[in-house]
C-alpha cells in the first residue's frame, strides 16, 4: 500500500515536472534504436560512412507528408550517396491514427519503394527528445549528432515547382561545403504529431 | 482600411447564421488580433483535412453559441495546400458551422507563423485565447480538452 502511495506521488511529481522542449540548433542529439519496416533495429551509429543525417519525423496519413513524399525520396537519392542519408521516423500513436500502424508503414514503404529506413517510434520517446511537433519535421544532424538545421523541407508544401527556398538542401549543401548553415531554423504548417493520451 | 473596418464591424455584431467566409491577408488578420475588443478572442487554427481539428470544432461552436462575451474565429489554414476557398465553404455548409471563419491567403508559412505567435510550431490544431485589451494570451497546441477554453478565458480575464 505504502509502495503504491509512493509510486503515485512519483507519477504526480513526474507529470508536474516541466517538459523539456527538445533540441535546439547546436545541441547534440542522443542516438536511438528503433525498429525499421524490415523488422531490423536501426541506430544512427549503424551508418559507418555517413557525414551526417537527414532525420525526418513523418507519417503515412498527413496530407503534408503525402505532399512531400516524392521530395523526401528525392532528398535521399541526392544526399545518401554523398554521406547524408534520410532516416524517417513515424511517431504517431496508431490507436489515434490507424493508418499509421507499423503494418501500414510496411505497406507504404513497399508501395513507394522507400530506399531509406522508415522507423517506428512507438513509445514516442525519440520524437519527444528531438522536440518534433509536425509531420514532416526535419532535423539535419552532423556526424557527431550535432543539430545543424530544424524545420521544413522547403517553402511550398502545395507545389514542388513553386519552391523558392529549399531549406534542407541548402543546409546540407552548406555542411558538405564546410560552411555554417545560414537558415538553421524554419517553421511550417503541418499535422501535429498524434501523441498518446496521458 | 475599408476591409479592416468591415472586419471590426462584425466583431462587435452577434451573428446567428452561417456567415460568409472572409478571405484575408496576414496584415488584416494581425489587426484583428491587436485591435482592442470588448470580447475575448478565441482563435482556432484548423484545416478541412485535419481530423483532430474537426473533432474539436463542436467545442468551439458551442462556445460561439453560448458565450456572448467571446468572439470565436476559426482560421482556416487550408490555403497552404489548396488555394481554393470553395472547399472550406462546402465544409462550412456541410457542418452547418456558425462561428466566423477566416481564410488566410499567405504563402511561405515560415515568414509569418512567428508573427501570429512565436511559441506556435505551426502544427494543427492550435488555439489562441486573447484578451485584446490587456494583451494577455494563452496558446494551446494540439487538441482542446472539454472545459479547457473556459479555463483559459478566465485566465486571460484575470
Amino acid at each position: 500500500m505504502k509502495a503504491l502511495f509512493l509510486s503515485l506521488i512519483m507519477v504526480v511529481l513526474w507529470a508536474g515536472a516541466p517538459i523539456k522542449e527538445g533540441y535546439e540548433v547546436g545541441d547534440t542529439a542522443t542516438d536511438f534504436k528503433l525498429k525499421n519496416v524490415d523488422g531490423k533495429m536501426v541506430s544512427l551509429s549503424d551508418f559507418k560512412n555517413a557525414k551526417g543525417f537527414i532525420v525526418i519525423f513523418d507519417c503515412n496519413t498527413c496530407p503534408y507528408s503525402k505532399a512531400y513524399n516524392e521530395r523526401i525520396m528525392a532528398l535521399n537519392k541526392k544526399y545518401a550517396s554523398v554521406g547524408y542519408p534520410v532516416v524517417a521516423i513515424n511517431a504517431n500513436d496508431a490507436s489515434k491514427s490507424s493508418g499509421d500502424s507499423f503494418e501500414e508503414m510496411v505497406r507504404v514503404a513497399k508501395e513507394k519503394g522507400y530506399d531509406f529506413p522508415y522507423l517506428v517510434d512507438e513509445s514516442q520517446t525519440v520524437a519527444k527528445a528531438f522536440g518534433a511537433t509536425n509531420t514532416p519535421h526535419v532535423y539535419v544532424l552532423t556526424k557527431d549528432l550535432k543539430i545543424a538545421y530544424i524545420g521544413a523541407i522547403d517553402d511550398s508544401a502545395r507545389k514542388a515547382e513553386a519552391v523558392t527556398k529549399k531549406y534542407v538542401e541548402t543546409a546540407v549543401d552548406e555542411l558538405l561545403a564546410g560552411k555554417k548553415v545560414t537558415t538553421s531554423k524554419t517553421k511550417a504548417i503541418g499535422c501535429g504529431i498524434k501523441w498518446k493520451s496521458v | 482600411m475599408k476591409q479592416s473596418l468591415a472586419l471590426i464591424f462584425w466583431l462587435i455584431s452577434f451573428p446567428l447564421f452561417s456567415q460568409e467566409i472572409e478571405s484575408l491577408k496576414l496584415a488584416d488578420f494581425q489587426k484583428i488580433l491587436q485591435t482592442p475588443n470588448e470580447k475575448v478572442l478565441v482563435v482556432n487554427f484548423w484545416a478541412t483535412w485535419c481530423a483532430p481539428c474537426i473533432k474539436e470544432l463542436p467545442l468551439l461552436e458551442k462556445l460561439h453559441q453560448q458565450n456572448a462575451g467571446v468572439q470565436v474565429l476559426l482560421v482556416s489554414m487550408d490555403y497552404d495546400l489548396d488555394p481554393d476557398i470553395e472547399k472550406v465553404v462546402r465544409f462550412q455548409n456541410r457542418k452547418k458551422l456558425q462561428a466566423k471563419i477566416l481564410f488566410l491567403t499567405e504563402n511561405d508559412p515560415n515568414a509569418w507563423i512567428d508573427k501570429i505567435d512565436k511559441h506556435w510550431s505551426g502544427a494543427l490544431p492550435a488555439t489562441l485565447v486573447i484578451n485584446t485589451k490587456t494583451k494577455k494570451r494563452e496558446l494551446v497546441q494540439g487538441e482542446l480538452a472539454e472545459g479547457q477554453l473556459e479555463e483559459l478565458i478566465k485566465k486571460v480575464n484575470n
